[in-house]
């Protein structure tokens, strides 16, 4: 856009109104002014502009805690750093990579380089199917060029000329030869067209990833949930089943493929230092259509484990973690009984000491008075291998030898209240308000219990495993995968396809002798041609390198190793531009 | 998994080894700079542009036959360093063998690796174009402080791996990430080469070192190598994530700075075919893209915690 050049000042007020002719009309001026926004948009230096950008704008997703990896880090952020934080919250510094300046930066890209490729593309189709341009008049001015003259007449070199550059199918140069005035013969070759198919395959995969991307972000979704091992069961018919979830921008959670697991048996192999070397979670699954034929009876059994989920109905169902969930049973005095069983979160997820709190409500009970004095929690900590003692803690995570140490409480646990309160502890306020009170205190093996001052027995039954799972869905995500391939596959091509060009002129001499001219010139950044145009030029010219060891690298221009420059004809030699 | 301690011993001995002869070649490389230093050649280098190279080459009488002492030396540093590349190689096998699972676990084996695939992308390079081997110092010099680190502050003693990397993705993604960042810490070294001879700051190593335009290309031709390695590293990484942690991408830091590192080669080849920017932009964009891979590699394991965090360490 800055197209004016720096030196217009001093000439500026000569050609002002007056005797100019009238300027451009204004929509005139709005469609220049398009065009040159259009042109900056899609020049070389805005995409390397925009990429630049790009990678400065995603560093912060990397370097500050990011609310779609991790929400308990950005509220530490928060408490750390309280006036820093509010305002970098405002710029989405948090979300970095769901914020509009990050989607503009990349639709900017993505614009910049349609507009960039779509000439490029038809410039390209023109170009395979046209000759390799005309010889230049003065090939000495290329970057290669070498001159001798042979005893041979034109017809001897052509046919060398023309096989050298024959070769193979795939390796063959593109080739023209032209008739000049005088008897002068040359032959134009060009090869690796293919470099700019690659690099156009590259340029248009990155638009189709991102196609695939967006589709995975419109109509994809993600849930986790906790299910026990043991034969529970999990379908994925609605959202509420999950504990937590993400959708996509279009997903309403009504459309989910009802598919079914059943977890039957959890099995972790620790090495003897407590580092876990395998999960494996035994499945049953129905489909949804098992689900639909209404065939309750036949789950196919799958053995989910890390690295290997299981696939169903478009959907990946990951093992994600596990953990342990204590049996207790409550007997009252008067002979009424409860089980409970509900997941413990792991405190310690190398030795998988646990923390939890299981809640109970006497049966039978309606007065909500009387209600508020009779609920139970058993809550405190479970090591699947304890290290026994008065203060119990894990040393293992295997359950080797589980053991618990829980405080029962109760009174009124405040469910009541219409908040929310966590699954795995209990109300604090509870306690504090005196609400909730400690009955008992005890270390318990599984079978063991311990009686309350009312009678009431608190049995530890015994202890199950749990797993953690997650359902994932992305429709794009094949399409990711095919256009990463084709990227690939672009990229590889265009780097490694080198773009050349390739000259000869041959002059007739006097006495049936011929003046070859040699010309090459690199048509894309590549380095190396020097080498290859000296192999054309000793196998054309027929003039073997001069024996010359390499006593030092600053004799070397083309630093390849190919001592090719003291030729005879004095040619000059350098690397490519 | 038992791990087997003699050849877990075996491979810490060889990795010292390997240390130590690398030394020696620094030391080799190092001789050759000072052994013989010719005053006529400086100048005419200095001025060194373009068409020159040529000229001058054709001005300057070739150096007589026979060695000279400093030529002796590169060519000594050349073989001890092949030599240290075998007992590399063989701290690594040993390595493989007695964890019995692909020796790139952790962190320390990372480093270790990338090293190796350092030594060998120069070597590589120095087949073809021997007239480089003076840059051989300024290789192997990131490579022994690389190799000091992984051996200090990285160790981690021979161990399987988490069930999460038990997978053939590990081996596929990591060791294309290993040789990707291996080439490409040559190719920032030939940039860094590279602006210090522009500016001048290279001072009587100038006079060593080959011409500037040589190091850009050395730059430009290993960069081009290595980065569809990369992009190659980054797409098994996103399968492999597909199926290990239930997403192909998740802006996780370590899959952030990849991406990052990623745009800035996808820079530096743009800015290649700038007029403007090629000869100097590109190579501080490509210095910049090797420091964005170290940071990577350094700074978000041991600093910011993610998925990629447990590479072994604490
Ligand atoms: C997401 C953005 C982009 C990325 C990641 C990207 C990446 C790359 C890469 C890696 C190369 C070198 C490989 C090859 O030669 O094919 C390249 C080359 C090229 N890119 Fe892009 N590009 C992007 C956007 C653009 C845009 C917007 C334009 C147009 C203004 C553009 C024009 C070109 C051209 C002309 C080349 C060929 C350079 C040569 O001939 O060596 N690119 N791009």
């Amino acid at each position: 856009m800055s197209s004016s050049p720096p030196t217009a000042p001093p000439q500026a007020p000569v050609a002002e109104p007056e005797g100019r002719p009238p300027g451009p009309s204004a929509p005139l001026r709005v469609l220049a002014l398009l065009r040159n926004t259009w042109r900056g948009l899609t020049s070389m230096r805005t995409a390397l502009i925009l990429l630049f950008l790009l990678a400065l704008a995603a560093l912060p997703g990397a370097l500050l805690p990011q609310r779609s990896l991790n929400q308990q880090l950005v509220d530490q952020y928060f408490t750390d750093y309280p006036t820093l934080a509010p305002i970098l919250d405002k710029g989405g510094f948090f979300d970095v990579f769901a914020t509009p300046w990050f989607a503009a930066i990349y639709l900017l890209l993505m614009i910049s380089l349609i507009g960039c490729l779509v000439p490029r593309n038809l410039d390209f189709v023109r170009a395979v199917r046209s000759d390799p341009v005309a010889t230049p008049r003065n090939l000495a001015r290329l970057p290669h060029h070498a001159t001798a003259t042979l005893d041979e007449d034109a017809d001897a070199v052509l046919a060398r000329v023309r096989g050298l550059l024959g070769g193979n199918r795939l390796r063959a140069w593109q080739r023209a030869e032209r008739d000049e005035a005088g008897g002068v013969r040359t032959v134009s070759a060009e090869k690796g067209r293919l470099r700019e198919a690659g690099n156009l395959v590259f340029h248009l995969s990155l638009v189709g990833l991102l196609v695939g991307l967006a589709v995975g972000k419109l109509f994809g979704y993600e849930g986790q949930v906790i299910v026990l091992s043991g034969g529970s069961q999990f379908c994925n018919s609605s959202i509420l089943g999950y504990d937590s979830f993400r959708a996509g921008l279009r997903v309403d959670g009504t459309q989910l493929e009802p598919f079914c697991v059943r977890v039957d048996d959890f099995t972790a192999d620790y090495l003897p230092n407590g580092q876990p070397e395998s999960f494996r979670a035994q499945l049953g699954y129905q489909t949804a259509e098992d689900v639909e034929a209404g065939d309750t009876t036949r789950w196919t059994p799958y053995d989910l484990q890390v690295n290997h989920p299981l696939r169903v109905d478009g959907a990946r169902v990951y093992l994600l973690g596990h953990g342990y969930a204590p049996r207790f049973t409550v007997t009252w005095p008067d002979g009424q009984q409860r089980t409970g069983q509900i997941q413990w979160r792991p405190v310690d997820m190398t030795t998988m000491l646990s923390e939890g709190a299981t809640k109970f409500e006497r049966p039978g009970v309606t007065d909500p008075a009387q209600r508020q004095t009779s609920q139970i929690a058993v809550t405190g900590l479970f090591a699947p291998t304890s290290s026994g003692g008065q203060v119990i803690t894990s040393v293992y995570p295997d359950l080797r030898n589980p053991q618990v140490a829980v405080d029962v409480l109760r009174g009124d646990l405040g469910l009541d209240d219409g908040r929310g309160q966590s699954i795995f502890s209990v109300d604090q306020t509870q306690i504090d308000s005196g609400a909730l009170t400690r009955v008992a205190r005890s270390n318990l093996l599984p079978g063991e219990s311990v009686t309350l001052d009312d009678g009431t027995r608190v049995r530890f039954d015994d202890v199950t495993p749990w797993v953690s799972l997650q359902v994932s869905h992305d429709p794009g995500q094949d399409t990711v995968l095919v256009f990463a391939i084709l990227l690939l596959a672009g990229l590889g091509t265009s780097l490694a396809v080198k773009r050349r060009r390739f000259w000869v002129r041959l002059v007739p001499a006097a006495d049936g002798r011929t003046e070859v001219r040699l010309g090459g010139l690199a048509r894309t950044d590549q380095a190396g041609y020097g080498e290859e145009f000296d192999r054309l030029r000793a196998a054309i010219l027929g003039v073997a390198d001069p024996p010359s060891e390499p006593s030092d690298p600053h004799h070397q221009p083309e630093s390849s190793g190919t001592p090719g420059t003291g030729d005879p004809t004095g040619a000059t030699d350098r690397g490519d531009t | 998994m038992p791990i087997d301690p003699v050849l877990a011993a075996y491979s810490d001995d060889f990795y010292i080894g390997a240390v130590a002869v690398y030394v020696l070649a620094m030391f080799l490389h190092a001789f050759e700079f000072v052994g013989s230093r010719k005053p006529v050649r400086v100048k005419s280098l200095v001025a060194t542009t373009g068409d020159d190279v040529a000229s001058s080459g054709a001005d300057v009488p070739a150096a007589p036959t026979g060695r000279t002492r400093s030529d002796r030396f590169g060519r000594m540093a050349v073989a001890v360093t092949i030599v240290g590349l075998a007992v590399h190689v063989g701290a690594i096998v040993l390595r493989g063998f007695a964890t019995e699972r692909w020796p790139l676990g952790n962190m320390y084996e990372f480093t270790s690796a990338i090293c190796l695939a350092a030594v060998v992308c120069w070597l590589v390079v120095l087949r073809r174009s021997p007239a480089l081997r003076p840059v051989g110092a300024f290789v192997l010099t990131p490579v022994l402080i690389l190799m000091f680190l992984g051996g200090t502050v990285l160790y981690a003693d021979a161990a399987p791996v988490v069930p999460a990397l038990q997978s053939y993705w590990l081996a596929i993604h990591v060791t294309t990430v290993t040789v990707a960042s291996g080439l490409l810490m040559v190719a920032g070294v030939a940039s860094i080469l590279y602006l210090l001879v522009k500016a001048g700051k290279a001072g009587k190593l100038t006079a060593k070192l080959p011409d500037a335009e040589a190091l850009d290309r050395l730059a430009y031709r290993v960069t081009v190598v290595g980065f569809p390695i990369y992009t190659f590293a980054v797409i098994a990484g996103a399968i492999w994530a597909e199926s290990a942690w239930g997403r192909f991408w998740g802006w996780d830091p370590k899959e952030t700075v990849a991406f990052v590192a990623w745009v800035v080669y996808a820079a530096y080849l743009h800015a290649r075919a700038t007029s403007g920017w090629r000869t100097t932009g590109a190579p501080w964009i490509n210095v910049v893209g090797f420091a964005t891979i170290v940071f990577n590699l350094f700074f978000i394991n041991m600093v910011v915690a993610g998925l990629h965090s447990y590479a072994g360490l604490g």
